[in-house]
């Protein structure tokens, strides 16, 4: 940089702390900003609400000086500038918390923090000084902890005492409470608010509406890439916020009520598995019974198990025979494909990779996972079997795409979901198991996702999704358990609990919670 | 007894020098993520240069150990743009560079074949050398061991206590995360590599001027790909590299007394011994699978563009 900037010595009255005019990034597909104009005055939080895809990443991204601009102009405290790289962003006072963390899992606590920081090396000073700011703002921290050991609400600590301690005059949370527990999300807003007190202007991006309106004073809503309003989140409702977010009224799912006979379809006992992966979680004594006809949601915050225990029941991690079955049979010893072709239907986290060959057609994906449908006979493909199946597919559950021979890659996330999810229904599974079913889907999908997998489970099948989102748990299921640390609490019907007891469920107490654990994310 | 013993432990320092350096020099380039199975390639490279050098200026080693750095550097270079600049696959590339340096050596030695140097006395350490045993065994060496032993105490010492150790960790631990915060992972590993190329090359040459100061054709004799399993082995860990290099040098010597006393054995197998004897041993010491994961560079072998 040519001219340090000068002292920062509070911006004249009424300048804003950030002005943006006419932003626009182009990428080869999308116009990922059109025109963006966006203004933050000191100390106040605002809002940059949108669904995924509007565009909100790029906009962080290029206030933060990791992505270039193609037009528009960035005014800092009144003076225009050009943010070339993110150091540069670091030495005006702009500080990020990203949604994937960057931190280094074998590196200590405070060995991250000193990578970020353009100050003299010594450890021992900077653990005091980090000890000093987390206790302040109320983020305890441990500096000489491995970060690999910490939650990941531990982690995002260290992300914001890391910016904390740069100082800033702008910090930037890009969904910051995607992975935090109701009661973690109440303590990290104490901590914005009194950021915000102190003179720190925040930009809060999010797609929960009631968290914007809990704490922001004002709201950019952001849809396609442009800018579609401007709030005071106080004064408008959930509904209209919506409205702006999305352009039409929040969907609602139907929740019939189930008329056949609920008998144990998907059971679960006395499981338990020590992982090969040093970073992975031990699963200690998971008990659970799925009937026909329900869905059973198994909250938590990702990293407690999740990963594990969807390995043990879609075979990829094998154990003892009777420690999963299927109606009554063991298959707890049985791979992936023989769960499968037993009517075990599964729809995992990672949609490219795991769910779907990114490179395949949708015809040859069906091919892999149809093993019911009689896709391979002797051996042998049946091409035109397997493209009939996928035009089924994307015919009955609305999959926009080139068509059967399109690849698995060039497809949205939602409708490759569609696509998956549908493919596993119509291999008419007796039990299903389905992971982060609408995590990265816009509004629209995942609103029909949800409502095929009640459908389904109406028509006798026993279905469990495990979901970070607590509010899509409420929505679709029966009953709800918690998973925190590798173990996996009761499963409660809907109505007898709360988004409440559930996070503090998620703190990893599974106690009658009824009062104010003493600081059970510390 | 005692008498036989202290040129054994006082061969082994020697012997293991040239695994000392190209070992730290691997260890670096890894800790950054960037694995480089050119070492043997290198060493080649510097072993030629450095002969090369030392016999036509007639400098000797001290001539030869700046040349063979400067030469493993360049074929490290070599190695850093197509893996690097260009995201080639680091072990074709690495392969590559073992080839060629097996051959390249060959074809510039054949001028200096049975050609011998005066190679480097032992350098006494004043007063050090005069303790009973031990100074005979530990400051009665040539001086390019020491500098070897220095070399493992300033790289110990980066890693462990300063800024740069950290960043190269973090490099080698998450590109991504790293060019997040704004450190220039690829210059950073072009360093890291360079590195690694300069200590193969004076490893390569102290074999050909110091070690056994005569030219023979493919003289590292596998030593390059000891140094690469022992980083592995070792975890990235610069004490146990240091460890399993006295470990490779003591059997070696061994196996050469072993030779002279005239043990029934073929004499193939004794010297083979030093290779088996080290690949065992360390395969024994890192069974712990967790340790090797802990400190396993995660974005090891695995091309990165910003």
């Amino acid at each position: 940089m040519s001219t340090p900037p000068p002292p920062f010595s509070g911006p004249p009255a009424g300048t804003p702390r950030l002005e943006l005019s006419g932003i626009t990034k182009r990428y080869p597909s999308v116009v990922a900003n059109d025109g963006i104009n966006l203004k933050v005055g000191p100390g106040e939080i605002h809002a940059v609400l949108g669904e995924n895809g509007a565009g909100k990443s790029t906009l962080m991204k290029i206030i933060y000086g990791a992505v270039q601009a193609d037009a528009g102009q960035i005014q800092w405290n009144g003076r225009e500038v050009v943010v070339a790289n993110p150091a540069e962003a670091r030495r005006l006072g702009i500080g990020m918390v990203f949604q994937h963390f960057s931190l280094f899992e074998t590196l200590s606590v405070v060995e991250n923090i000193a990578l970020a920081l353009d100050e003299p090396f010594d450890l021992k000073a900077l653990a005091i000084r980090v000890k000093e700011v987390s206790t302040r703002y109320g983020l305890p921290l441990d500096p000489d902890r491995l970060v690999h050991s910490l939650s990941v609400g531990e982690r995002q600590r260290v992300e914001i005492v890391r910016c904390l301690l740069q100082q800033p005059q702008l910090l930037i949370l890009d969904e910051p409470t995607s992975v935090l527990t109701p009661q973690a999300v109440q303590k990290l807003f104490e901590t914005l608010r009194r950021l915000a007190a102190e003179g720190v202007s925040i930009l809060y991006i999010s797609h929960k509406l009631h968290e914007i309106q809990s704490l922001c004073h004002s709201a950019t809503v952001m849809r396609g890439g442009k800018v579609t309003g401007t709030a005071t989140p106080s004064r408008e409702t959930p509904a209209s916020l919506a409205r702006m977010m999305i352009g039409r009224e929040l969907p609602v799912c139907e929740v019939p009520a189930y008329t056949g006979i609920a008998t144990p379809a998907l059971t679960v006992s006395k499981l338990s598995l020590v992982p090969d992966d040093p970073f992975g979680t031990r699963l200690q004594d998971i008990e659970l019974e799925v009937h026909r006809g329900e869905i059973l949601g198994i909250a938590g915050i990702s990293g407690n198990g999740q990963a594990e225990l969807l390995a043990a029941l879609s075979g990829e991690t094998t154990s003892t025979p009777d420690s999963v079955k299927l109606v009554g049979l063991p298959v707890g010893h049985l791979d992936a494909g023989r769960r499968r072709k037993h009517g075990l239907a599964f729809v995992p986290e990672e949609r490219l990779g795991r769910g779907a060959v990114p490179s395949m057609s949708l015809a040859d994906n069906a091919t892999l996972t149809a093993q019911r449908q009689g896709l391979v006979k002797k051996g042998f493909l049946r091409p035109k079997a397997a493209w009939d199946f996928a035009k089924r597919c994307i015919e009955r559950f609305d999959v926009r795409c080139g068509g059967p021979g399109a690849a698995a890659r060039s497809l949205s996330g939602g409708n490759l979901q569609k696509f998956i999810v549908g493919r596993e229904i119509m291999q008419q599974p007796i039990a299903m198991v389905v992971a982060q079913p609408t995590w990265g889907v816009d509004v629209g999908a995942a609103a029909f996702l949800r409502q095929t997998l009640i459908d389904l489970s109406r028509q006798g099948v026993a279905i469990l999704v495990i979901s970070e989102e607590l509010e899509e748990l409420f929505e679709i299921c029966d009953r709800i358990a918690v998973l925190a640390e590798g173990r996996l609490g009761p499963a409660v019907p809907k109505a007898e609990t709360n988004a409440e007891k559930i996070g503090m469920q998620m703190s990893g107490l599974f106690a009658p919670a009824d009062k104010e654990p003493a600081h059970a994310a510390a | 007894m005692l008498e036989h013993l202290i040129p054994v432990l006082a061969g082994t320092l020697g012997a293991a020098t040239p695994l000392i350096f190209a070992g730290l020099g691997e260890l670096v380039a890894e800790r950054t993520g960037v694995i480089n199975l050119g070492v043997e390639g290198m060493m080649l490279i510097g072993a030629i240069a450095g002969f090369a050098a030392a016999a036509d200026s007639g400098g000797g080693a001290l001539a030869g150990l700046p040349a063979g750095a400067v030469a493993g550097m360049l074929a490290a270079l070599v190695f850093a743009v197509l893996s690097l600049s260009m995201a080639a696959n680091q072990a074709a590339c690495g392969l590559a560079l073992t080839i060629f340096g097996v051959g390249l050596s060959a074809f510039i030695g054949q001028h200096y074949v049975s050609f011998s140097l005066p190679g480097l006395q032992p350098l006494d350490i004043p007063g050090l050398v005069d303790i009973p045993v031990l100074g005979r065994i530990l400051f009665h060496q040539d001086p390019v061991t020491y500098l070897g032993l220095i070399t493992f105490a300033i790289v110990w010492w980066v890693l462990r206590k300063t800024r740069l150790g950290l960043v190269l960790k973090a490099v080698g631990e998450a590109p991504d995360a790293a060019h997040a915060i704004g450190y220039p992972v690829i210059a950073i590993r072009y360093g890291a590599t360079l590195f690694g190329g300069a200590m193969a090359g004076i490893a390569g040459a102290y074999l050909s001027t110091v070690y056994t100061p005569l030219w023979v054709q493919n003289m590292v004799a596998g030593r390059g790909w000891i140094a690469i399993a022992l980083v592995v082995f070792a975890t990235w860990n610069p004490t146990r590299l240091l460890l399993g290099a006295w470990l490779f040098g003591g059997v070696t010597i061994l196996q050469f007394h072993a030779q002279g006393l005239g043990i029934a054995l073929p004499v193939q197998f004794l010297a083979a011994l030093p290779y088996l004897a080290t690949v065992v041993v360390l395969v024994l010491i890192s069974r712990d699978k967790r340790l090797l994961q802990l400190n396993l560079p995660a974005s090891l072998g695995k091309p990165w563009m910003p």
